[in-house]
């Protein structure tokens, strides 16, 4: 069961891949489709291992990616 | 495996940016863009008054955060972020202000700036992204380029000293040094969360790669290798003394918090000055606004 989802925006990717190699568990790799731009952008190989973390998007240089918990953690309900 | 469109929930960073202003003009495997979001991170965290902070930039790549971010930001003059900062925040203390520039613009052009704003403990946050380079006008030697790195002024390599940034601005005077890479991401954003409630003279150095002029020139492959290597040879030494956090080409990176130290800063200095000489014909401008009702700057403790 998924504890998150990741969004990507795929015209924003200029596919460095940081996503893809620091994602902890493993959801994403770079898909084989271009973007407009002749780019790569990443999808989803494993939605089921998404912790919503948003590493992805912490590392994403071109604002084209983020995790999101679909359960808030108990630190972020207060917010 | 479908690619998913962006939908609400909204990307955290999105609400800082000037999205007609996206794509922005970085590099592919660029850290800038990194930094950014663990600023934005940062001001989530820290619950930032937005209408009480301004972003200053200097010129270079880096300089266009100012332009990218949806806050009250200026792009100055080259060199010139710091000098622009100081006299924000003197003008208006109550405002938080952040430099967001790079190392040609903070340490070689506006190299004096940056020494005398941490002699003086102005207080102000600077966010130093060090690529090691000047990146925006093709790759030339900055001051802090390591040895025996090939440049498009050093075509048989680097052979000059290069700038230890933690060690200059602690040697002359900043209250907070830290360095951190793109690749520690939630450390930086930590580190930057914490420079809001730190007075004085802030300093962090993030060091980023420059894949289309460093790494490439010198044949260190992209962006994501240089993010592995920071990985891989990024050491984290809290309170490391700075002298020995130099950098060299393929060397290890000492990161971490390397100087946390209270001193008055220059508006304190200078209103305790005041107050002496002149006696009761000085009347701090922030503490009559006070007096008159305007309420911001008591709960920010400034007319105490």
């Amino acid at each position: 069961m998924a504890k998150g989802t990741v969004l990507i925006e795929v015209e924003r990717c200029k596919a460095c891949g940081f996503c893809v190699e620091f994602c902890p568990t493993k959801v994403l790799a770079l898909s084989t489709a271009f973007n407009s731009k002749g780019y790569h952008p990443p999808h989803v190989i494993a939605p089921e291992k998404c912790s919503g973390c948003d590493l992805c998007g912490m590392f994403c240089p071109d604002f084209a990616i983020f995790g999101h918990r679909d359960v808030p953690a108990a630190s972020e309900i207060n917010q | 495996m479908s690619v998913t469109t962006i939908a609400p929930p909204a990307n955290p960073v999105e609400r800082f940016l000037r999205t007609d202003r996206m794509p922005h003009i970085w590099c592919p495997g660029c850290g800038i863009g990194t930094t950014v979001n663990c600023f934005t991170r940062a001001l989530i965290d820290a619950k930032i008054d937005l209408d009480h902070l301004a972003i200053v930039s200097g010129i270079g790549c880096s300089g266009r955060v100012a332009g990218y971010v949806r806050l009250d930001s200026f792009h100055t003059t080259h060199g010139r972020a710091i000098p622009f900062a100081t006299g924000l925040k003197l003008a208006n203390p109550k405002l938080q202000v952040v430099v967001y520039s790079g190392d040609g613009d903070l340490a070689a052009i506006g190299g004096n700036h940056l020494i005398h704003a941490a002699r003086r403990n102005v207080d102000l946050k600077v966010i130093c992204v060090n690529n090691l380079i000047y990146a925006m006008t093709g790759g030339q030697t900055a001051p802090t380029t390591p040895g025996q790195v090939v440049t498009s002024t050093n075509p048989y390599g680097t052979f000059d000293t290069s700038f230890n940034l933690p060690h200059l601005v602690e040697a002359a005077g900043a209250v907070y040094v830290a360095r951190w890479t793109t690749y520690h991401v939630r450390q930086l954003s930590r580190a930057i969360a914490e420079i809001f409630q730190k007075p004085g003279f802030s300093f962090i150095e993030i060091i980023s790669p420059c894949p289309t002029l460093y790494q490439r020139r010198n044949k260190m492959g992209d962006g994501l290798d240089t993010m592995k290597y920071y990985k891989e040879k990024s050491k984290v030494k809290n309170g490391a003394p700075t002298s020995e956090v130099g950098l060299d080409k393929q060397g290890e990176i000492i990161v971490g918090k390397f100087v946390d130290r209270a001193r008055p800063d220059y508006r304190e200095l200078m209103v305790n000055q005041m107050h002496e000489s002149l006696g009761s014909r000085f009347i701090d401008p922030v503490a009559a606004e006070c007096e008159e009702g305007e309420p911001q700057g008591c709960e920010e403790g400034l007319c105490s």
